[in-house]
């Protein structure tokens, strides 16, 4: 597979402050990544790096082959991007704005838009001010997917969006990836990447620091266990990668890391087991793991 | 329709008058005004002091062009005569130093006055309802109407400011005079500050209330130069009916009106009173002129299209607006040469305001050169529109479609210079059609002008495209060049500082002799400083 954004060491401050910090992205073609990090992580930066609006002040970066900053208007024709905050001129319709927006790229599938204003609800004849933040986020959604282009850049979507319209732009984005289309998708809304994403990357002050499919990323982090035994637990506590042990009687609880679940599930079945429930870990606590290490750093710090 | 505001139905809490209600409504406003002169901690002293500089450089100038009583008196004579120079400064009613200082600058300080309020008022107002900002405000504890007083109030504070610097500069000429002629220019400001008001709660968009204002404000200066061009004495209906008409009446500094002031509080009054009406009976963020639905497709499919449709307004007013301007002027121009030729005095006042000798052509350089300024406003609010894209979040979008940086701001230079040379075309048009004369040679001098008008755009294209956090100091540049181009003659400033200015390299046309020269050398350092700021344009970082 080719690379859609390749992108390594990439440096950006504005004044003192590192923006992006040696920050690392791989997109394949044709797979939606999630785009992962904190407020103020980079995400955005990185967007506009990836747009050729800002100039990267080191690291490389290409997007469909080409550099994002030299061939800007070559990339641009194959690109449709979504904002996160989409601001509208007062005196022009959505409808017009749609149309300006397809002509801009490589071109608009008239079907396809139609389709998408449908399914949307939304009423292109109002004009810019008039629109809610949601209906705005419409707007560049219809243009972004009605365009004939080959990579989607997502930047947080569906903060406005109602949660019907949430699982309208889930279906959308999963319709897209069936046409081999790559999304770069930065969102907040976890169950939304856990649901679309082949590959997440999370990224923190500037730095990424896990990327990969969920599977992959799972394996690195616990899986908690609830179990009922036939006798008294024994070893467990001993057992490498076991944590948070709580023993009640025949009662046990606790957190295995993921890789060495297979050498706990023995010890368990020696003592007998009743009934068992294991639970992946959720991309919310991947997250939330490295956004608390982020704090604890933080804390150590002061 | 979601779109109209009007609600009709009156509840209690919205339109009943006095009572416990009516104090509530204005909850917040001492908290607000604060905020507003906080905001306008550099603008409003900026305005004030300009207009007051205008003011209390006059005595001395007049002074010196004029030494004895006896040239003072001539002068009243002569103008007094004059229906064309009346029409542009108004009638003159004395003799003395303060009687000429409110005949020369007062209907330019009422105006500069109006133009202070009416932005204020705006910026305070709709502007802040159109960003979104005021639903924040107004969720906090802040009645009804308390935005509205504050910013009615923030203009109160500026015109104050004026009057007292007015009146404290000019006491040592007649102190009851200058107490006339300060409250005469803040009333002036004051009735636009109102009118503005009720403008801002009639459109959704600010820059609409802004033009609306400014356009009743150049229809008061239109009403009092034809009624003042028909009258020698202010007395002419028309005249009465300008706000700027009043000021005159109120006769500063000869036998002053003082009843005429009831005029000015009956105005603000009134005005006040609609706008507040007004303001208790709508949405926050919507009008009594309601938007209305667009097309459900569009055509635009071009940045220079989109550039287009957001400036063509602007370009339609602005031709509008140059061409009546120098059909009004053109059709002028022979009253101007009723002046008896051989007065020195006379002829000097002209040169001082740009001509040179030969009365009728001396009338037409002057007048067309100061178009040729008021268009240098023109090209740096069309050029700083890349500016209000760009930082608005709307550019943004639009790159990454597949549209270059160059391509999008030539979409918008394009407007920018190119309607330049059109409003001044447009003006020589105009002139020539009211004079019906010498259509060739106006013409010439009227694209002549875009030269200098060209040099300021693009010092307003290098600081976008090189500073775009100072890019807003192009409004500085285009001040200075009025500044320097309306009062530096008179006020004996050296010739370094009006060579700062490029309009004052230009052949002085009709009546001077073309010299391609300095034309041709302020049409390369335009086209250099426009070059040198879309190279850095593409250059630097996007600002969001």
């Amino acid at each position: 597979m080719t690379k859609a954004i390749s992108v390594s060491g990439l440096h950006k401050s504005f004044g003192g402050t590192h923006a992006l910090d040696g920050l690392d992205l791989d997109v394949e073609s044709g797979e939606v990544h999630g785009f992962l990090g904190p407020n103020g992580a980079g995400k955005s930066t990185t967007i506009r790096v990836l747009l050729g609006l800002l100039r990267a002040d080191s690291g490389a970066a290409q997007v469909l082959g080409r550099d994002p900053w030299a061939d800007a208007v070559e990339v641009h024709r194959r690109i449709a991007y979504v904002p996160g905050d989409v601001t509208l001129w007062r005196n022009l319709s959505g409808g017009e704005v749609i149309d300006l927006y397809g002509r801009l790229r490589g071109g608009l599938d008239p079907g396809r838009r139609a389709e998408l204003v449908e399914r949307f609800e939304l009423d292109p004849t109002k004009k810019g001010r008039t629109y809610s933040k949601g209906n705005r986020q419409k707007v560049a959604l219809v243009a972004a997917f009605a365009s004939d282009v080959d990579l989607l850049i997502l930047d947080e979507p569906t903060s406005g969006l109602d949660p019907l319209m949430e699982e309208v732009f889930q279906r959308c984005v999963a319709e897209e990836r069936d046409r081999g289309r790559t999304i770069l998708l930065s969102s907040h809304i976890l169950s939304e990447v856990e649901e679309l994403c082949d590959r997440v990357s999370i990224i923190r002050r500037g730095q990424t620091v896990e990327t990969g499919s969920l599977a992959e990323l799972r394996h690195l982090t616990r899986t908690s266990v609830t179990a009922e035994l036939a006798g008294a637990p024994n070893g467990l506590a001993l057992l490498p990668g076991v944590h948070d042990l709580h023993v009640r009687g025949y009662q046990v609880r606790f957190q295995v890391e993921t890789d060495k679940l297979d050498a706990v599930l023995r010890s368990l079945s020696e003592s007998g087991v009743r009934s068992l429930t294991s639970t992946p870990p959720t991309l919310e606590e991947l997250f939330l793991r490295h956004y608390q290490e982020d704090m604890a750093a933080q804390g150590v710090a002061r | 329709m979601t779109a109209t505001a009007f609600d009709p139905r009156p509840t209690s809490s919205q339109t009943t008058g006095p009572g416990p209600t009516s104090s509530r409504q204005l909850a917040g406003t001492g908290a607000l005004l604060r905020f507003a002169l906080r905001r306008d901690r550099a603008m409003i002293p900026i305005w004030v002091a300009v207009n007051a500089l205008m003011v209390l450089s006059m005595p001395n100038t007049l002074e010196g062009l004029y030494t004895t009583p006896a040239e003072r008196a001539d002068l009243l004579t002569q103008m007094s005569a004059n229906s064309s120079l009346r029409a542009m400064i108004g009638p003159v009613f004395g003799d003395s130093i303060g009687a000429l200082t409110a005949w020369r600058v007062g209907v330019y300080a009422g105006a500069l006055a109006a133009v202070t309020s009416l932005l204020v008022v705006v910026r305070h107002t709709r502007d802040e309802e159109e960003s979104g900002r005021q639903e924040l405000v107004a969720s906090g504890m802040v009645g009804r109407r308390a935005s509205l007083t504050a910013a009615l109030l923030a203009a109160a504070v500026a015109n104050t400011l004026l009057a007292l610097l007015v009146v404290a500069g000019l006491a040592a000429r007649g102190a009851t005079g200058a107490l006339a002629f300060g409250i005469g220019i803040a009333g002036v400001g004051m009735v636009f500050a109102t009118m503005a008001a009720i403008v801002a709660q009639l459109t959704e968009s600010a820059r609409l209330a802004r033009g609306l204002t400014a356009a009743v404000l150049g229809a008061a200066f239109a009403l009092r130069a034809a009624g003042d061009s028909a009258t020698d004495d202010g007395s002419s209906a028309l005249t009465w009916l300008s706000p700027l008409g009043w000021l005159e009446n109120l006769r500063p500094y000869a036998d002053e009106r003082w009843w005429v002031l009831l005029l000015f509080v009956t105005a603000v009054a009134g005005q006040a009173t609609v706008a507040y009406a007004l303001a208790g009976r709508r949405d926050v963020g919507m009008s009594f002129l309601p938007t209305r639905p667009g097309p459900a497709a569009g055509r635009l499919g071009s940045a220079a299209a989109l550039a287009w449709r957001l400036q063509r307004g602007s370009v339609f007013g602005w031709s509008i607006g140059f061409f009546l301007a120098g059909l009004v002027y053109g059709g002028m121009t022979d009253g101007a040469a009723d002046l008896v030729g051989d007065n020195d005095n006379a002829r000097e006042i002209i040169e001082r305001m740009g001509g040179q000798a030969g009365l009728t052509d001396a009338f037409l350089s002057a007048m067309v050169g100061m178009l040729g300024l008021i268009a240098a406003l023109y090209v740096v609010a069309s050029v700083l529109r890349l500016h209000g894209e760009e930082t608005s979040g709307r550019a943004e979008p639009v790159l990454a479609n597949a549209v270059g940086r160059l391509r999008w701001a030539a979409g918008h230079l394009v407007i920018a210079f190119g309607g330049a040379a059109l409003i001044m075309l447009l003006a020589g048009l105009g002139f020539a059609l009211g004079y019906g004369k010498e259509t060739g040679p106006i013409l010439g001098a009227c694209l002549v002008q875009v030269a200098g008008v060209w040099v300021v755009g693009g010092l307003a294209v290098l600081l976008h495209g090189v500073a775009p956090r100072a890019a807003m100091a192009a409004w500085g540049v285009a001040g200075a060049v009025l500044l320097i181009g309306w009062v530096g003659p008179a006020l004996d400033v050296p010739q370094t500082v009006l060579d700062l200015s490029p309009f004052g390299h230009l052949p002085k046309l009709p009546g001077g002799e073309m010299e391609w020269g300095p034309v041709l050398v302020l049409l390369l350092l335009a086209a250099a400083l426009t070059g040198a700021g879309l190279a850095g344009l593409r250059r630097r970082d996007m600002t969001s």
